[in-house]
């Protein structure tokens, strides 16, 4: 059984997504149990995979028992086991948090959007499972294309957005899928660490750096890298919370983690820092991304759109501090893919609160929240707290690595970014708070207003909000232990 | 400049299939008809299709089925050896028919939204959609 995991990790979940369709047109009150089912057995088996590695090492599984490089292999190790958990453990407490949204939203549609739902996760691990170049493009699309039909079950200008998105996300996933032939055309291999035992040698080939930067634009078309990032903000504001909640925090992370991975294990840091002249003008870029994302933010008055531009800003994090091209740096945006999940997610499962409670998420739907649903505007706090960086919230951590990495690297440019990001996030969010907090009594001049009263989110939705912002908490307090033991073995020594 | 021409010439198959891209992706930007742009999409992903079964191509191979390798004769003697270039590289083909999946699935997925854009907006003109979405 425990060698079985890797398999176990993508098959229950794609398993559950059939069998959730078949039972939807039997019983609808069936497909709940059923995907809370595969996703806690993929949960379960990417826990103890990553036990696994944290004990013996990389975990190879071969799928059909065919030998890498001929067959497909499934390579896990510190880096992706992390990830991996990650994924799975945010899909589970998005799903159940989620529940009732689901059935207020599409009373009719439970069966077809659990069975997208569950899909979009099979997609998103098996991505970041694969040792295989090819079927990482194919995984990429399996998750892509579940992505569309999730986005597009929202309101108004949804399926548009969505139309968009998908234009941009099929450019993306097209130039990847092109720089994997040019990648085969020189190595004649599709297996990640055999193309990186072939690549040294072929080093000076044109043919290679145009097969990393074909596969790098694609893959920062996909995770809305700042030029490239026009189709996020609407295709995330207009979808379902349900959708919303669970593609913001992992698809864009799970994209970053792809860039990781090409930088780490396919072209190997020697190539991509030493060889190639390009990790001066890519961190500018992501400074820029800062920048522009947090002034975008600011100049929204509606909640969720505020938040979709905060995740651009994000991104721009994550790219630079990988293009950074030190230990620290590489270690910030390997930690902010963990902290940065879970952050948008507790932001993003308050905006579904929100939108469930009050049937609105512009910033004038949100007076007097504070009042009537305090414990959703507390998880708020504690998520906005952890996006602005203070110390005991994860955010804090993640922020400070990139930062020293950025004055490792000389980098002042990508270091003044970083901060002035966090500055423009305490206006952000404070402002919300503001809003939520003191609103109504300014129009009431606080004597003859009577108080509201309380009127929660069901305690479904409101106890794995409460565990997500806990969880913010509990990983800043570990983040000393998940870098000494797991993301220090990630990096190769090349990178000092 | 005959220089030029042979060079072309040489590689006509990495020219035809970059030309169908770039069709691809003009129409894509610059059309105003989604539904242009969709058939834009398909012209891209279908240029990089082409791409992948041209590399697998060799001159003078054929299919890539070996005759008689299970019976007697292909162990009885050591006379006839498989010469890989006898025979086109059938990997990148094979990789092609999921692409193509992929490719009619995201076609799919494009009309579907295709119609719920026309049902809310009644035209399929971008222009015309973002001048609805302004008004409001």
């Amino acid at each position: 059984m425990n060698q079985q995991l890797p398999a176990i990790l993508i098959i229950a979940p794609l398993l559950s997504a059939l069998i959730i369709n078949i039972s939807g047109w039997v019983n609808k009150k069936l497909c709940f149990p059923i995907a809370v089912a595969g996703l806690g057995l993929a949960s379960w088996a990417s826990v103890n995979l990553l036990l696994r590695v944290l004990d013996e090492g990389v975990v190879l599984y071969r799928l059909g028992g065919w030998d890498p490089p001929m067959g497909i292999a499934y390579y896990v190790d510190h880096l992706n086991g992390l990830v991996l958990t990650v994924v799975s453990i945010v899909a589970l407490l998005n799903l159940i948090a989620n529940k009732k949204t689901i059935e207020q939203d599409f009373p009719e549609k439970t069966g077809p959007f659990y069975t997208l739902y569950v899909l979009m996760v099979t997609g998103l691990l098996g991505i970041v499972a694969t040792g295989d170049a090819f079927n990482l493009y194919v995984l990429l699309e399996i998750a892509a294309l579940t992505g569309y039909g999730l986005l597009a079950m929202g309101e108004d200008r949804a399926p548009l957005a969505t139309l968009n998105y998908l234009y941009m996300g099929t450019i993306g996933a097209c130039f990847y899928l092109l720089g994997v032939g040019y990648l085969y055309i020189v190595t004649g291999s599709l297996n990640m660490v055999d193309i990186a035992g072939i690549l040294p040698a072929l080093y000076q080939s044109k043919a290679v750096l145009a097969a990393f930067m074909i596969c790098m634009i694609g893959v920062w078309l996909k995770m809305a890298f700042f030029p490239l990032h026009a189709w996020l903000p609407n295709a995330y504001t207009y979808a379902p919370s349900a959708a919303s909640s669970l593609i913001a925090p992992l698809v864009t992370k799970v994209m970053i983690y792809v860039m990781i991975r090409l930088i780490l294990t396919v072209f190997t840091p020697e190539y991509v820092f030493s060889t190639l002249t390009v990790s001066e003008p890519i961190v500018w870029l992501a400074t820029i991304a800062i920048v522009m994302g947090s002034i975008f933010a600011l100049s929204e008055r509606n909640l969720k759109k505020m938040l979709t531009y905060v995740i651009i800003a994000e991104v721009g994090y994550m790219v630079g501090g990988a293009w950074l091209g030190n230990r620290t740096g590489m270690t910030g945006a390997i930690l902010h893919i963990v902290n940065d999940s879970l952050m948008t997610l507790c932001v993003f499962l308050v905006a579904g609160n929100i939108v469930y409670k009050v049937k609105g998420y512009a910033f004038k739907d949100l007076k007097g929240l504070f009042r009537t649903m305090p414990f959703t505007m507390g998880a708020f706090v504690i998520g906005a707290l952890s996006i602005i960086g203070v110390p005991p919230t994860c955010g804090f951590f993640s922020k400070w690595y990139l930062i020293s990495g950025a004055i490792q690297a000389g980098h002042y440019g990508f270091m003044v970014a970083l901060l002035f990001s966090s500055l423009v996030n305490v206006v952000l969010f404070f402002r919300v708070i503001e809003i939520a907090y003191y609103e109504p009594f300014a129009e009431g001049h606080g004597h003859n207003v009577l108080p509201e009263p309380m009127a929660e989110a069901p305690l479904m939705m409101l106890v794995p909000l409460l565990i997500v912002a806990a969880s913010l908490i509990v990983v800043g307090v570990y983040t000393g232990d998940i870098v000494n033991y797991i993301i220090q073995f990630a990096i190769p020594k090349e990178i000092v | 400049m005959p220089d030029i021409i042979s060079i072309i010439a040489a590689k006509y198959n990495y020219w035809m299939f970059i030309i169908l891209m770039m069709i691809g992706l003009y129409a894509m930007i610059a059309k105003n008809n989604l539904v242009k742009k969709v058939v834009g999409m398909s012209i891209f992903q279908t240029a990089i299709i082409l791409f992948y079964v041209s590399i697998g191509a060799k001159k003078g191979a054929t299919i890539p089925i070996l005759e008689h390798a299970h019976s007697e004769h292909a162990n009885a003697a050591g006379s006839h050896i498989i010469q890989s270039a006898d025979y086109v590289n059938p990997l990148p083909h094979v990789l092609m028919l999921t692409a193509i999946v992929v490719c009619v699935a995201t076609l799919g997925v494009a009309f579907a939204l295709l119609i719920r854009v026309y049902k809310r907006y009644h035209t399929l003109e971008e222009d015309e959609i973002l001048a609805q979405i302004r008004e409001k």
